[in-house]
């Protein structure tokens, strides 16, 4: 049995949590207050997810890049893969939000939407 | 001159929700004036996730959760100017702005709330030796610089300071391709939330150091190094720790200060802690119908507790207009001891109300396993057990009106922390 200590990131509170793991599956987690603790450090240990937030480049907005985010967490180890993808697209304006900038990024099955107007 | 029940100063997310409260309260005529192009304030800039959990119950970026704020302003006849500077308050509610349709004004208020937010200490805030280079910002302008602007403001990069800005702009510049090569934090804990050192650092194994601080800058032109030092218990450089470390940027995530300005000429009583004015539960400062709330009354961590406080100011000044506001016969004080640097309100009006006070406050140090304590002429109204509290989270209690009866004026609640 593996015992892992983690801090959530699921919300600003913070929480300590110690999960145990039982061959690659996690069969409790203390020190969570809420579920989405709880999720958090299942997901940690076995499948490590994170939402991603950058910018992209616009044609003809007011600025030039409009501010984008996955729709849901993306794999931790896919980040700079999506962000090498997100570092070539140019949208044209006029961009609203909600958006989608980039449908299912890097077949992770997660589209890239827009969060702000340009 | 121009009239208005209420002018609010300010429309980043304490001033729309200050002014939506107070349309719904009732009120007619209301302005928001903003000093940049459009409403959101900083929000507009903070595009990672994390706003909103508590208010709406969903995670959403900056821009989204203006964007929320923004458009319910949009359907109510309140009026906005942006690109509008407020120069001065007098003393007799008279806001004095100016932008380049309308001139200078003079707008004539009933009430109003102050929003002006906060900004960022600056390098010469904290004189850091060494020369004076290109390549040297704060955090937020390297925030703005990549998320509005479009430009990456650095290649390899020192942070000085764990404050929350820093600690996004270490992740952010990490994922734009830049090094990250330290945030380094002058104290022996950071000052940012936990969650943030967890997916902005440790996901990237970018070091943090505690206890160093940046004791030189290189470069003629363009930042080309810093020196960090290691410092001791009186957080001064020990020598013999130098470490030189090579890098085009450094930037400084070292605190905000509430910005003030206004309130001070305006005769506005501050609170040397906070930075931010003395205000009672209706965040009502000492000056009669004059509010404040969000980041120039004291620097929060969350946004949506911004939005809270900017509805309570905004419902006290609505109270306030429509002369549906007892007069406080007297006022007492609220004060942090043992621990707990400051308490917002500073004061509670003693006006009969029959409503619970809410007391933010922040500790000075971590504790963990701790007891919040409130005592009232050495009577405690008030435990709860804290597994963790920390400088950087901003903690409330709630004060039941049972236990704000019979007191006399000038009586103290004070708030501790125990173990």
């Amino acid at each position: 049995m593996e015992v892992r200590e983690l801090t959530c990131v699921a919300c600003p509170m913070g929480c300590q949590m110690t999960a145990s793991i039982d061959n690659g599956v996690v069969v409790s987690v203390t020190g969570n207050t809420c579920p989405r603790g709880k999720k958090y450090a299942e997901t940690e240990c076995t499948h490590p997810v994170r939402p991603l937030t950058t910018t992209v480049k616009v044609d003809g907005g007011k600025h030039p890049v409009v501010p984008v985010k996955s729709a849901d967490a993306v794999p931790k180890e896919k980040m700079f893969d999506c962000m090498k993808v997100l570092n070539e697209v140019v949208v044209k304006a006029p961009v609203k939000i909600g958006d989608v900038i980039v449908e299912n990024i890097c077949d992770t099955g997660i589209n890239i939407v827009a969060t702000n107007i340009c | 001159m121009l009239k208005y029940d209420l002018v609010v100063v300010g429309g980043g997310p304490a001033g729309m929700a200050a002014a939506l409260k107070a349309k719904e309260c009732g009120v007619e005529k209301i302005l928001i004036c903003e000093r940049d192009e459009t409403l959101g304030g900083i929000l507009e800039q903070c595009i990672h996730t994390g706003f909103g959990l508590h208010y709406f119950g969903e995670e959403l970026s900056g821009p989204e959760y203006a964007a929320r704020f923004i458009e319910q302003v949009e359907k109510t006849d309140i009026d906005v100017k942006v690109n509008t500077m407020v120069l001065d308050i007098t003393t007799n509610n008279v806001v004095i702005a100016i932008n380049k349709q309308d001139g200078l004004m003079e707008i004539s208020a009933t009430a109003i709330v102050l929003a002006m937010g906060c900004r960022e200490r600056p390098r010469g805030a904290i004189s850091i030796p060494g020369t004076r280079p290109a390549g040297v910002m704060t955090a937020g302008t390297a925030q703005r610089f990549a998320n509005i602007d479009g430009y990456l403001p650095g290649k390899e990069v020192v942070i000085l300071g764990s404050g929350d800005i820093g600690l996004i702009m270490a992740r952010r510049m990490t994922l734009e391709g830049a090094k990250v090569k330290a945030v380094c934090e002058l104290m022996p804990y950071s000052g940012g939330l936990t969650r943030n050192i967890v997916q902005c650092l440790d996901d990237f194994d970018i070091p943090l150091k505690l206890s160093h601080t940046v004791t030189e800058i290189r470069g003629k032109d363009r930042v080309e190094g810093v020196t960090i030092s290691k410092v001791d218990g009186n957080l001064k450089p020990i020598p013999g720790t130098e470490e030189y470390i090579p890098c085009d940027t450094l930037m400084l995530s070292v605190g905000l200060l509430p910005e003030n300005e206004l309130s001070r000429s305006v005769g506005i009583r501050l609170d040397k802690v906070t930075g931010g004015a003395v205000v009672d539960q209706y965040r009502e400062t000492n000056h009669e119908g004059i509010f404040a709330c969000g980041n120039v009354l004291h620097v929060h961590d969350l946004v949506d507790f911004v939005t809270q406080e900017a509805q309570t100011a905004g419902e006290g000044a609505a109270n306030y207009i429509l002369g549906k506001k007892e007069y406080a016969d007297y006022r007492i004080h609220t004060k942090g001891i043992n621990g707990v640097r400051y308490v917002v309100p500073q004061r509670i009006s003693m006006d009969g109300s029959e409503e619970p006070v809410k007391l933010y406050f922040r500790v000075g140090q971590v504790f963990t396993n701790a007891t919040v304590k409130v005592t009232r002429n050495g009577n405690v109204i008030y435990a709860k057990k804290k597994r963790k509290l920390a400088p950087g989270e901003m903690e409330n209690i709630v004060i039941k009106p049972e236990d704000l009866q019979d007191f006399s004026e000038g009586d103290y609640l004070f708030i501790e922390v125990e173990g």
